[in-house]
């Protein structure tokens, strides 16, 4: 996708912000929107990576809509989970921080992973580099060497959505 | 609604125990952070209470400004150890 | 508009949630742990409140509001508190003395 092709998204993504956010059609509005929106979009270095041809796919989307359904139930199951170690008078907390492989590759891919780590039962993502994510979990298993099987606990989840919607 | 508005104002107050009690930087850092999202939830019943839409404005910049001075601080815990 | 007691049920939701978090950021023992309750509960239960929000008002300038101030809270919240545990890190903040184990540090020495 050339350049000015991705500068033309980029305009439209921030004036239908702009849109949403003043919610008014007043043509007063809509100019200085537009001059702003014109000024942010060419005259910064951009905001979408280089294959934004994707955002047109809706198959791509349709997946990303499965990842969201997926994670809003994670996310309330994580909130559960929180609840009964905050009021459980014992604290049954066994934490520490763990390594794990991910088989994504796009860096968009995981950031969104990383996210959705950080959000889901009892795992914070503390540093991602390379291919692997360090993650203190708050309720460590038993077989700690066994990485294999906490990257299948962790992630696996949300490593096959995520690597439709972005690889 | 009135209610609702007390209740998470007395979240705040936990948090700010957590900010008074500390004992490290990082911990005044995390219930800082906290109390930044609860003020957007605050200023979203707030718009409700009164009905003017400017609330979730402030609303709004309040969750950027807080992820922002998030930011901050964290590149500021990274560039020094804590017992220097 | 006024869609009845949906919205008065999600709000009270997110204001529980979020008192659950403030609880445990206080009970819990290390940064890390506080950094887990904190980011979870809040960030679920300011989103709640914020739809709530939006069921309340409808589709106009405040509901969108709402709608758009949730979707950035769930995206950046989580962002936040990684740098911070991060930055915790690499401060060098320990873990809790009853914690398992330390990868992160056998591996970058931070």
């Amino acid at each position: 996708m050339d350049t000015l092709k991705r500068r033309l998204l980029d305009f439209t993504i921030i004036f239908g912000l702009w849109l949403l956010l003043t919610w008014s059609l007043d043509w007063q509005g809509l100019i200085v929107g537009a001059i702003l929106a014109v000024l942010i979009a060419f005259f910064l270095s951009g905001l979408l990576p280089e294959k934004a041809g994707r955002l047109f796919s809706p198959v791509r989307w349709f997946w990303a809509l499965v990842h969201m359904a997926l994670l809003s139930f994670w996310i309330i199951v994580a909130n559960f989970d929180v609840l009964y170690r905050v009021v459980h008078p014992n604290l049954p907390i066994r934490p520490g921080i763990v390594k794990i492989k991910t088989t994504l590759k796009s860096d968009q891919a995981k950031a969104f992973l990383a996210n959705s780590i950080t959000l889901t039962p009892g795992t914070l993502t503390v540093d991602v580099i390379g291919d692997s994510l360090y993650v203190h979990w708050i309720n460590v298993h038993e077989r700690l060497e066994d990485t294999e099987a906490m990257t299948r606990d962790i992630a696996g989840r949300f490593e096959s959505t995520l690597r439709r919607v972005f690889d | 609604m009135l209610t609702f508005l007390m209740l998470l104002i007395i979240g705040c107050f936990l948090c700010l125990f957590r900010v008074a009690m500390g004992p490290t930087p990082p911990d005044r850092a995390v219930a800082i952070d906290t109390i930044g999202i609860m003020v957007v939830g605050i200023c979203a019943i707030f718009g409700i209470v009164t009905g003017q839409d400017f609330y979730l404005n402030v609303a709004i910049a309040w969750a950027l400004l807080a992820f922002i001075g998030t930011l901050a601080l964290a590149k500021y815990l990274e560039g020094r150890g804590f017992d220097e | 508009m006024n869609s009845g007691v949906v919205p008065y049920i999600l709000i009270s939701i997110g204001v529980f949630f979020d008192l659950v978090g403030a609880i445990g950021l206080l009970r819990l023992p290390d940064v890390y742990n506080r950094l887990q309750a904190a980011t979870k509960c809040v960030t679920l239960g300011t989103c709640l409140i914020l739809v709530g929000v939006l069921v309340h008002s409808g589709w106009n300038a405040m509901g969108i509001k709402a709608l758009l101030a949730a979707v950035f809270v769930l995206w950046t919240s989580p962002t936040g508190s990684h740098a911070l545990a991060r930055g915790a890190h690499i401060a060098g903040v320990p873990l809790w003395e009853r914690s398992v184990v330390d990868k992160y540090r056998e591996d970058t020495g931070h």
